[in-house]
């Protein structure tokens, strides 16, 4: 019997010829990340197990994105805590406010990730790098603390969905609305412990920033990983970021999947997810009578330069609607510097938002945009759940960038082509 | 192996976000962690909570955020035993990484109701509800994950391995 894209790459790190979806592996690692949150429960782990050494300095990253530029004493300490650890192995993939982005927009950016690999992040939005056709997925602290010390950890290989693309998108629609579609289709744990292999002809329609938020967004609906094929568009992606050698990896013709569900990307209008979970997704024509109070455009799931471009589109030469916030994130330093250069900047700052530095901030009801009760935000962002961006009587409704700008100008929510 | 304790319900999708927001992660400390646990969607859990209690919920339990800050904010507040329908995956690595119990039971999950007092054998996977009486049978671990909860854990396990 065949195996998945994911199963592939599993059973190259584990040394195996084959594996089976329910087979308890242990695979190499090409790379393990934290963030300021996790890391330091990981060192904690690290240290307390008596490790003195990690395995490899150069696979390791630490990336200091979610409560930074800190917000308070306590977040300021966990980043000193990250920084000393860094310091003392020689990190060299740490990154720390002035070279800080968001994690998941900034590894793929800088050519940390790579088609082929297998990567594990503390953080459960790791599952971003299968849109260049890599294998990765999001772990806890205990679990980052021993792979940075050993460079392995054990797998459950997963079965996998199959999920086909085809069709072409509709003017407006994004990779946000597709993955938002499915979530609606199969629910959030529509994928639990399974992966979620994208395929077929729909796959060509897909830029490579819709691929990431696709995977992105894998696990609101239970996936260990999202993956796509390897293509011309991963290729001249990873083509100048990434300077090492890497592998294409391709699913078996008679590869196994429990089943396989259909997206017609003509049928796809722009999504929004209600609260209080990504799978309760409406038409954003439908959303009229929903005002809101404030937009956060950014995130590791749009935060990316085309969706920026998406915004600043919409938001040309209009004006946030009276008592709308607009928060704007670019992602990384260097979409921050290019969204300068390309007059980005100045249409945000025009309509009447503001435009942070790369955080996490606002997504997890950090800091920079947090909600008081009976507030509601039109967020870019993966996660709608109770208390998620404040208090728990605000609402977040998840959308794709064009949509949260329209939603802005409108003061409802608001399709694009509404405003 | 044994745990009992009066039973703290809750329903499915119970997200990492309610089991410890986000705006209490600039901590590490369990017991400040715990001081949280679950306040966004029952503010009462930790006055209410005793050593030993269990939790018992729905489907896909812990889904979210991979922060094991959720388990230790569980662990921590005295729960000595999560029964759910099913786990989210991460956040079942990470029980079973910190020793935290968990025990998967879409029966007992569905049969056992918020107050009972009930009583879990992890030797046998066997759920008794002392209140109404009624037992079910849990899934037991595979032995892979059942012998690192043996030797105490995943970095316990990795040790007695590099040794």
């Amino acid at each position: 019997m065949g195996m998945t894209m994911t199963q592939k790459i599993l059973a190259q790190h584990a040394g195996l010829e084959s594996v089976r979806a329910g087979q308890l592996i242990e695979a190499k690692l090409d790379l393990c990340l934290g963030n300021d949150i996790t890391t330091p429960v990981a060192i904690n782990e690290f240290e307390k197990a008596g490790f003195t050494d990690v395995f490899d300095k150069h696979r390791i990253a630490i990336v200091l994105d979610h409560f930074t530029p800190n917000k308070d004493i306590k977040s300021a300490t966990q980043c000193k805590q990250c920084r000393t650890f860094a310091r003392r192995f020689d990190i060299d993939r740490f990154f720390d406010t002035g070279t800080v982005g968001v994690e998941h927009a900034l590894l793929p950016e800088q050519g940390i990730v790579a088609p082929g690999e297998a990567i594990i992040g503390a953080d459960s939005h790791t599952c971003t790098y299968g849109a260049l056709g890599a294998f990765s997925t999001g772990v806890g602290s205990t679990d980052l603390g021993a792979a940075m010390a050993v460079g392995k950890t054990w797998f459950k290989v997963p079965a996998a969905i199959k999920v086909v693309l085809k069709g072409k998108k509709k003017p407006y629609v994004s990779g946000k609305d597709v993955i938002l579609t499915l979530i609606g289709m199969i629910g959030v744990d529509g994928a639990r412990y399974e992966s979620l292999e994208f395929t077929g002809p729909g796959v060509a329609e897909m830029t490579i920033y819709d691929r990431l938020t696709i995977c992105n967004m894998a696990i609101e609906a239970g996936a260990k990983n999202g993956i796509f094929p390897v293509d011309d568009i991963t290729r001249a992606y990873v083509s100048g970021r990434v300077d090492r050698p890497w592998t294409a990896f391709e699913a078996d013709p008679d590869a196994e999947y429990e089943r396989t569900v259909e997206i017609d990307l003509d049928q796809v209008d722009c999504t929004v997810a209600y609260p209080h979970l990504p799978e309760n997704t409406h038409p954003a024509r439908e959303g009229k009578d929903i005002a809101i109070d404030q937009i956060v455009i950014g995130s590791c799931t749009n935060g990316q330069l085309p969706d920026m471009a998406a915004a600043a589109a919409v938001l040309k030469g209009r004006h946030l609607a009276p008592g709308v916030r607009g928060i704007v994130i670019p992602a990384t330093m260097q979409v921050y510097r290019a969204c300068m250069r390309e007059g980005y900047t100045d249409i945000f700052l025009d309509a009447g938002c503001i435009v942070s530095p790369p955080t996490c901030g606002p997504c997890l009801g950090g800091h920079m945009g947090c909600m008081a009760a009976g507030e509601r935000c039109v967020s870019t962002t993966n996660r709608n759940f109770v208390g998620r961006m404040g208090h728990t009587e605000s609402e977040v409704y998840l959308a794709s960038p064009a949509v949260a700008a329209a939603s802005g100008i409108a003061g409802h929510i608001a399709h694009p082509e509404e405003v | 192996m044994n745990a009992q304790g009066k039973v703290h319900k809750y329903g499915d999708h119970i997200d990492t976000d309610v089991i410890i927001p986000a705006r209490h992660l600039a901590t590490q400390d369990p017991k400040e962690l715990a001081a949280h646990c679950m306040e966004d969607i029952d503010k009462d859990f930790i006055k209410n909570v005793h050593e030993g209690d269990i939790m018992v919920a729905g489907v896909n339990f812990g889904c979210g955020s991979s922060r094991e800050h959720a388990p230790i904010a569980i662990k921590a507040a005295g729960i000595s035993c999560v029964i759910a329908a099913n786990f989210a995956r991460i956040f079942y690595r990470n029980a079973i990484n910190i020793g935290l119990a968990i025990l998967e039971c879409p029966e007992a999950s569905a049969g056992i109701s918020a107050g009972d007092e009930v009583k879990v054998d992890f030797d046998t996977g066997v759920i008794t509800d002392l209140t109404s009486g009624k037992t079910w049978q849990a899934e037991p671990f595979p032995p892979f994950i059942k012998d690192m909860i043996t030797k105490g854990g995943l970095m316990a396990s990795l040790r007695a391995k590099e040794a």
